[in-house]
């Protein structure tokens, strides 16, 4: 069973000016977010990203940007209180 | 930070004796540790114990270079992180293969989450190469990574500073000999993440042990409490909130797929507010006097329970993102600490009526 998170949230830019159809980010992607179409990167499954940025790492183009991020409310709440970017702690979870 | 934890920071460093090295196979760098394929009692219990957060930060191996079966300079490297449940799994899923083994030093934390935080990332793949000395290893430039590695590493880059082309291997180590096999090619699925219920269900024991120890002792002390009958409150019972961090922190997590919305506070909420019915109901708390208050605090108080924790589960599942737990999270919180403060006034209404009562 595919599992879904909230819908329209994730910050996945392509710039298709950039991009020159190489597929790394097709490789990365954990989701399936993106597919090589006529020489280019598109985004197919947007509301499937999860934020986490291997793409627009390894483009070597700079084609693609993303708020990459860890989704964890636990990381969101320490990063709150420490008034900060949402970071782990030592809590040994992950 | 793990004490103790000896990392190898000078060149060509000899790694240490363990119990899972099995011999040293000579290079042009020194010894290299070969590891057997094979699990001990003592990693699987090693493993467990990390699930349940026992000695969690020291469940690592030293970074550097090691074997597997006997590699000569033609034979792949594969690249992994220092957490000993990681490293198990590669080298349990190397069985009958031959290849050389690099652990970058990502602090005893698995591939995924230290590429996240930068750890097993393109800095440390590049150092490692260098201290191992890979390239007087091996004759070829390639190297393989985890695809989930891809998170913290460029490719790009590492082949820039080092000359050594990253190849992204399957998500899943067990994949690994199937993709050497097929010419380092993964299939569709060999990319995908998975999320079933037994990757959930061994999650679960995080949320119990890790963070939320305070709820924990709460909810212990309140059970010693009632049974003991050291100091009784009326109206409190500690077994609805053990069930209801249960049903937050374990049960919403198993039963994900399944429960109505998407949102992991909402799912929360909903089981919990099954389980505020079944309290209500099953201690008749309305035909008790003034249970009217009591019903209300148990509504108000159990479903924020278990929102809050199904809430903490968006750190260990596969599919949630930033922008979207900050925007559940922005809806979620407040409702969550109104709610459980109405619940407390609630409480102590009911608590104050009855003895006021009697």
């Amino acid at each position: 069973m595919q599992l879904r998170y909230l819908k329209n949230v994730s910050t996945l830019q392509m710039n298709d000016d950039k991009c020159t159809g190489c597929g790394i980010c097709t490789i990365v992607c954990p989701h399936e977010v993106l597919v090589i179409e006529d020489k280019k990167a598109n985004i197919i499954d947007r509301d499937a990203c999860m934020e986490c940025g291997a793409c627009a790492l390894n483009c070597p183009f700079e084609a693609i940007s993303v708020k990459a991020g860890v989704g964890c409310a636990a990381a969101i709440i320490l990063g709150k209180l420490k008034n900060g970017e949402p970071c782990c702690g030592d809590g040994g979870c992950c | 930070m793990a004490e103790g934890l000896r990392i190898p920071d000078n060149l060509f460093a000899r790694i240490p004796d363990a119990p899972w090295i099995i011999g040293r196979r000579k290079s042009p760098v020194g010894d290299i540790p070969r590891v057997g394929t094979e699990l001990v009692w003592s990693d699987i219990a090693g493993s467990w114990k990390a699930r349940w957060g026992i000695n969690r930060m020291n469940f690592t191996v030293v970074p550097g270079l090691y074997c597997v079966g006997e590699p000569d300079d033609s034979s792949p490297v594969l690249v992994t992180a220092n957490y000993k449940m990681t490293f198990d799994r590669v080298r349990k899923a190397l069985s009958g293969i031959n290849a050389w083994i690099l652990v970058l030093d990502t602090r005893g934390i698995n591939v995924w989450c230290a590429a996240g935080k930068g750890t097993f990332g393109t800095a440390e793949v590049i150092r490692r190469i260098a201290l191992a000395g890979l390239s007087q290893v091996v004759s070829h430039r390639t190297i393989i990574l985890p695809q989930l590695g891809a998170t913290g590493v460029a490719a790009h880059e590492v082949r820039k500073q080092t000359g050594f082309k990253v190849i992204y291997g399957p998500v899943r180590v067990e994949d690994i000999s199937a993709f050497m096999k097929s010419g380092l090619k993964a299939t569709r699925e060999m990319r995908q993440v998975q999320f079933g219920i037994y990757d959930r269900l061994v999650l679960t024991p995080v949320q119990l042990t890790g963070m939320f120890k305070p709820l924990w002792i709460i909810a212990i002390v309140l059970l010693f409490a009632q049974i003991t009958g050291l100091f009784k409150i009326t109206g409190l019972n500690a077994y609805p909130y053990i069930g209801a961090i249960l049903i937050g922190a374990v049960v919403t997590p198993v039963l994900l797929p399944w429960i109505p919305g998407r949102a992991f506070s909402w799912k929360g909420w909903l089981l919990g507010m099954l389980w505020a019915v079944v309290v209500i109901n099953g201690g008749r708390y309305l035909s008790q006097p003034h249970g009217i208050w009591i019903s209300l605090s148990t509504i108000l108080i159990l479903p924020a329970l278990s929102a809050f924790l199904a809430l903490q589960f968006t750190g260990a599942s596969t599919y949630t993102s930033l922008s979207g737990v900050e925007k559940e999270m922005k809806v979620a919180m407040p409702v969550i600490i109104a709610s459980t403060s109405l619940g407390l006034v609630t409480w102590l209404v009911g608590y104050l009526a009855l003895k006021g009562g009697i």
